[in-house]
Formats: structure tokens, C-alpha cells, sequence
């Protein structure tokens, strides 16, 4: 069984703690949420898994160490898609999606057949074929975060990191993503670890929850362990209620004075 | 089912090219002091190549093989690596204002010309292009060792902004050695605005490894800067090594830059302007636009050079100037339609 194992994780930047000892275990097919106020390292903490930003700590997926590999080994275990995803404009979304395959090609390679198929069997599962001549820059929020999902998948990584993937969305996107994401993440057996700043939708799918309060972990498990009034309170700061609706949490923020 | 395949050159597109190619390269052999029809060129050449002496074409026979075709084929060389070079920048650095000169190229072959031009005005000609040569390439170096180590070698805007330094410093070196020697001025002022005359093959056959090797370099690192064109963070997540690719792109597009500007001077504007009205035609992926950079900044060149030498019979322009004059409305252009989003 294949496991990313992060232990006693922190990351300092200009001589500030941003993340400290925060340690998650995660098997393919689970999904790990991490939540908490601005500023308490849910970014950071994905990027220092990225390997974007430096961290110390141990980082591994079962007995490989991910700090010895190369960028390119490092990727083919780990994939990203940022908060907001770079689209370049004038690059059509099928040159796009094809660019998840950099870490299976030698430098100064091109892509074969075999490349070609991953990309395709990437869009059949998020269902772009309609829009693969589309230059990405055009592409509403929904369309852009399906697409740069769909890169992540071309990359074939069993890991794959997602920052914020659906806070620039309405309501009905959002629904689309999580839905994808989840079936994803159980049917092609993907460990998905992402960020998300709606609590209600981040006790809908996820498996685990993280809430994390400068920097640390204040409290993880099942999310009905995690969202609970006390645990907002101290760490928002907010004054919510948990309303349980047909097995499903919803944080209802309350008026202070009434 | 017809499934999407990466996006490459269409072949009408390579035959066009193919056409305007031998065209220009006919043009730049037919125009100038003396006009020769292509008629006559073809006489000229099928006589030799048959081995007859033909005396009225032993005339033109010098002009085409020592003259034309030489220097024809010099416009096209620096042309191309000038515009693969820019295009290549532009990717590696995210910038569509990059060009070849990017990183100090420019100042540190006129500093190296300059110092040769005035200590040095006795010594065999080719320390000028030696001098040149060695100057850019320091000045790269030095760019690069100073922005790598401002901030760890991640960002590329580190390495510009040293760029920017390195150039001001040896510019203003420049600048005050030509002051004590207003003598030399007007000499290095010609080498500065760029010259495309050649005696013969030689310059050329100098010149042309470090020119073919440098953009046969480039253009195999064309799917690389599309994956630079999400960004260093992404494009490092996706397993690019991004500080070694980026190093290897300026090892390639300074040394062949070098080797151009050393014999002919400082042709400005090149490497902008072909990329960037090629990316108005052809989009934004250098799968296409470097390959296409690499022809369309030869022809390019070979039809500026043919304007500069005909213009003001028998006088010639520089060719920096006639690059400048039709560049800098350009520029204007791009930075205009530049708000409209159409260029990364």
C-alpha cells in the first residue's frame, strides 16, 4: 500500500514559523483536507509538499525519501495545481493538458503516441473534448480548474496536491469539481491532499480534515470531529452553530448580538 | 475519430516558409549596386556548375559567389539566431520585452570593441571580433553568477535586473573610455549600429558553427518553454528542472548571440519584433513560433539588409538603423496591443 508519510513538517520564511511540526499520513484513494483562517499556512504547508518553498522535516512515500529526488522523480510521485493556475494565453487546452507529461520525458524529448493517450484518457475523464482547440486564457473558472485538474492527471502522479481548487467557483462549479475530484480520487486510487476555505463544503467530501491554526495542527480527523463549535471558535474566532442536515454538517455562522 | 495531436507547424505553413526562403535569398542575391535578374544568376551558376567559360559572366560570377551570396547568407545566420535567440528569452524569462540583449550581451561586446578600437587600433582585425566575442560573454557570466546569487537562483526577475546592472556599469565604461578618445568615435560608432558586409566566406564560415549549433540548441528546448509558460513554481511541480533549463537556454541563445554581434555590431529590435509578429499569427507556442523564428528572423534580416544597401545608393545605411526605424514602430505597436491580453 502506497503511503505519503509527512512528519514534524515546518517551514520558516524571513525568520517567521509558517507551518510547525505538522505531520499527515495519507493512503491512495483518501482525500486530506486542510482548513483554517487566512494566514495559517494551508498554502505554505501544500507548497513545502510541492517542494516549491524548502522546509525540513521528513517527506516521504513509503521508504523514498522525496527530498533525495530529482524534480523530475519528485514529480512523477507528486503532482500541483495552484490556487490559481497560470493559464498562458494563445496555448490551446490540449498543449496544455500535454505539459502534465514533462516529468515522463527527457528534457529535449517530445511527446509519443503513448503521451498523446495519457492526455486523452485525462480529457475523457473530465470531459473537455469539446474544448481542446479552446486557447486557455478563455476559459471561465470552472473550465480553467477542470483543465488544470486534467494536467495534473496527464502527470499520472498518485499524489496530487490541490490549493483551493474551488474558492474562485459558484456554487454549482464547486459542486461539479468536488464531485470529480472525489471520483478521482476513489476510482483511480489518487491520494488527494487540497486546501479549502468553505467549512461546510470541506466536511462534504474529504475523508480527513485538518485545521490548522498558525501554523500547527489544531485538531484532524473525521470531519465531524473537526467542525465543531468549540474548535471554530478558537481558532476563527467565529461564532457558528453545526446544523446536521441529512448526514450532512453545515456551519451556519450566528449574529453576535441578536 | 480524428484525436488531437500537440500542436506543430503545419506543413502548408513549412511550404510557404520553403517559397519565401529561396525567394529572399533570390532577391538578396539580385539586388544591389549592379541589378542581376534571377535569369542571369541561374546562366551564371548552370555555366559553372557545366564547367563552361562563359567571359561576360565571369563579372557577375564575382559578385554572386564573392559578394551576394556571402553576405546574403551572414543576414540570414545572424537574422535567425538574433530572433531564436529573442523568441527563447521571451519563454525562459516570461517577458515578451526580452530580446538577445537581455543580459548584457550588447554592452559588454561594445565595451570589448570599444577598448580594442582605441588600445589596440594597430593589431590584426580580427582582434575586434575576438574582443567582442569575449566581452559578451563576460558580461553574460557575470550577469548571471550576480543574479543567481541575489536570491538562490528561483527567480528570473533577479536575473534580469542584473542584467540591467551589468549593462549599465560596462555602458558606462563604454561610454567613458569613448569620451577620452573622441578620436575613435566615429569607429565605433559604425561597428555599434551594425554592418552585414563581408569579404568573402570567411566571417561567415567563423561564425556559422556557433550560429547552426546555437539554434539547432534552441530549438530542441521549444516544448521546455512551453512548460516555462506556466510559471517557475508550476513548471517545477510538473518535474521541469527549471534553474538548469533556464541556465542552458542562456548558454545557447548568449554564445550563438555572441558569435553574431561579434563580427557584425549591435542589430537591435530583431529579436523582438520577428517573435512577436509571429506570435500575432501563429499564438504563443513555441513548438511553433521558435522554428518559425529561427527562418522568419533570417529573412527578416536578408530583406533589412537588402533596404539598407539600396536605399541610399551608393551610400549604405547601417543595418541597425533600418532594423531600428522599422522596429521601434513596432515595438510601439506590441506594447499597445499588449493591454488587449494577446501576448504572455
Amino acid at each position: 500500500m502506497t503511503q505519503l508519510n509527512v512528519k514534524n513538517l515546518q517551514v520558516e520564511l524571513g525568520g517567521k514559523t509558517i507551518v510547525s511540526d505538522v505531520s499527515i499520513s495519507i493512503n491512495l484513494g483518501e482525500w486530506v483536507c486542510i482548513i483554517g483562517p487566512n494566514g495559517a499556512g494551508k498554502s505554505s504547508l501544500l507548497k513545502a509538499i510541492a517542494g516549491i518553498i524548502s522546509s525540513t522535516g521528513d517527506l516521504f512515500v513509503n521508504d523514498v525519501d522525496l527530498r533525495e529526488l530529482s524534480h523530475r522523480d519528485r514529480a512523477c510521485w507528486v503532482a500541483y495545481v495552484a490556487q490559481e493556475p497560470i493559464m498562458p494565453s494563445g496555448m490551446k487546452v490540449f498543449d496544455y493538458i500535454l505539459l502534465g507529461r514533462t516529468a515522463h520525458l527527457k528534457m529535449l524529448a517530445s511527446e509519443s503516441n503513448l503521451d498523446i493517450e495519457v492526455a486523452h484518457f485525462a480529457v475523457n475523464e473530465l470531459g473537455l473534448e469539446d474544448f481542446l482547440e479552446r486557447d486557455v486564457a478563455t476559459l471561465s473558472g470552472g473550465e480553467r480548474q477542470r483543465v488544470a485538474i486534467a494536467r495534473a492527471l496527464t502527470q499520472a502522479s498518485p499524489i496530487v496536491l490541490l490549493d483551493e481548487p474551488t474558492t474562485a467557483l459558484d456554487v454549482g462549479y464547486q459542486q461539479e469539481v468536488l464531485e470529480l475530484i472525489d471520483r478521482l480520487c476513489k476510482e483511480n486510487k489518487i491520494a488527494v491532499i487540497s486546501t479549502m476555505h468553505d467549512l461546510t463544503i470541506a466536511g462534504l467530501y474529504p475523508d480527513e480534515l485538518m485545521l490548522l491554526h498558525n501554523g500547527a495542527i489544531h485538531e484532524k480527523g473525521r470531519p465531524e470531529q473537526v467542525l465543531t463549535r468549540e474548535n471554530i471558535a478558537e481558532v476563527y474566532g467565529a461564532n457558528i452553530e453545526i446544523v446536521v442536515s441529512n448526514g450532512t454538517l453545515a456551519v451556519i455562522p450566528i449574529r453576535l448580538k441578536s | 475519430m480524428r484525436t488531437a495531436m500537440a500542436t506543430t507547424v503545419p506543413r502548408w505553413v513549412w511550404l510557404a516558409t520553403a517559397v519565401a526562403v529561396f525567394i529572399t535569398v533570390v532577391l538578396g542575391v539580385c539586388i544591389g549596386a549592379v541589378y542581376i535578374t534571377p535569369a542571369e544568376i541561374w546562366a551564371t551558376v548552370t555555366a559553372q556548375i557545366s564547367g563552361e567559360k562563359l567571359s561576360d559572366n565571369n563579372a557577375y560570377s564575382t559578385i554572386i559567389w564573392q559578394l551576394r551570396l556571402p553576405r546574403v547568407l551572414l543576414a540570414f545566420l545572424v537574422g535567425s539566431i538574433l530572433a531564436s535567440a529573442g523568441c527563447a528569452y521571451q519563454g525562459a524569462f516570461r517577458n515578451p520585452l526580452a530580446d538577445p540583449y537581455l543580459l548584457g550581451v550588447s554592452a559588454g561586446a561594445g565595451l570589448g570593441a570599444t577598448l580594442t578600437i582605441v588600445y589596440a587600433s594597430t593589431a590584426p582585425n580580427f582582434y575586434l571580433p575576438l574582443a567582442a566575442f569575449g566581452g559578451a560573454l563576460a558580461a553574460v557570466s557575470i550577469t548571471y553568477l550576480l543574479g543567481r546569487s541575489a536570491i538562490s537562483g528561483r527567480s528570473s526577475t533577479a536575473l534580469i535586473l542584473a542584467g540591467v546592472a551589468v549593462a549599465s556599469v560596462l555602458t558606462a565604461a563604454q561610454t567613458l573610455v569613448q569620451q577620452q578618445n573622441t578620436d575613435v568615435l566615429r569607429e565605433v560608432y559604425t561597428w555599434i549600429l551594425g554592418r552585414l558586409s563581408t569579404s568573402g566566406w570567411g566571417e561567415l564560415l567563423v561564425i556559422a558553427p556557433y550560429i547552426v549549433i546555437c539554434s539547432i540548441v534552441l530549438l530542441r528546448y521549444r516544448r521546455v518553454l512551453d512548460v516555462f509558460s506556466v510559471g517557475d513554481e508550476e513548471a517545477q511541480t510538473m518535474g521541469l528542472p527549471v534553474a538548469r533549463a533556464r541556465g542552458a537556454i542562456i548558454v545557447a541563445a548568449s554564445l550563438g548571440t555572441a558569435a553574431a554581434v561579434s563580427f557584425t555590431g549591435l542589430i537591435g529590435f530583431v529579436g523582438i519584433i520577428v517573435p512577436h509578429i509571429l506570435r500575432l499569427v501563429v499564438g504563443n507556442s513555441y513548438r511553433i513560433l521558435l522554428p518559425l523564428s529561427v527562418i522568419y528572423g533570417g529573412i527578416f534580416l536578408v530583406l533589412a539588409d537588402i533596404l539598407a544597401r539600396t536605399l541610399l545608393a551608393p551610400q549604405e545605411i547601417p543595418i541597425g538603423v533600418v532594423t531600428a526605424l522599422l522596429g521601434a514602430p513596432f515595438f510601439l505597436f506590441v506594447l499597445g496591443s499588449r493591454t488587449s491580453g494577446s501576448i504572455t
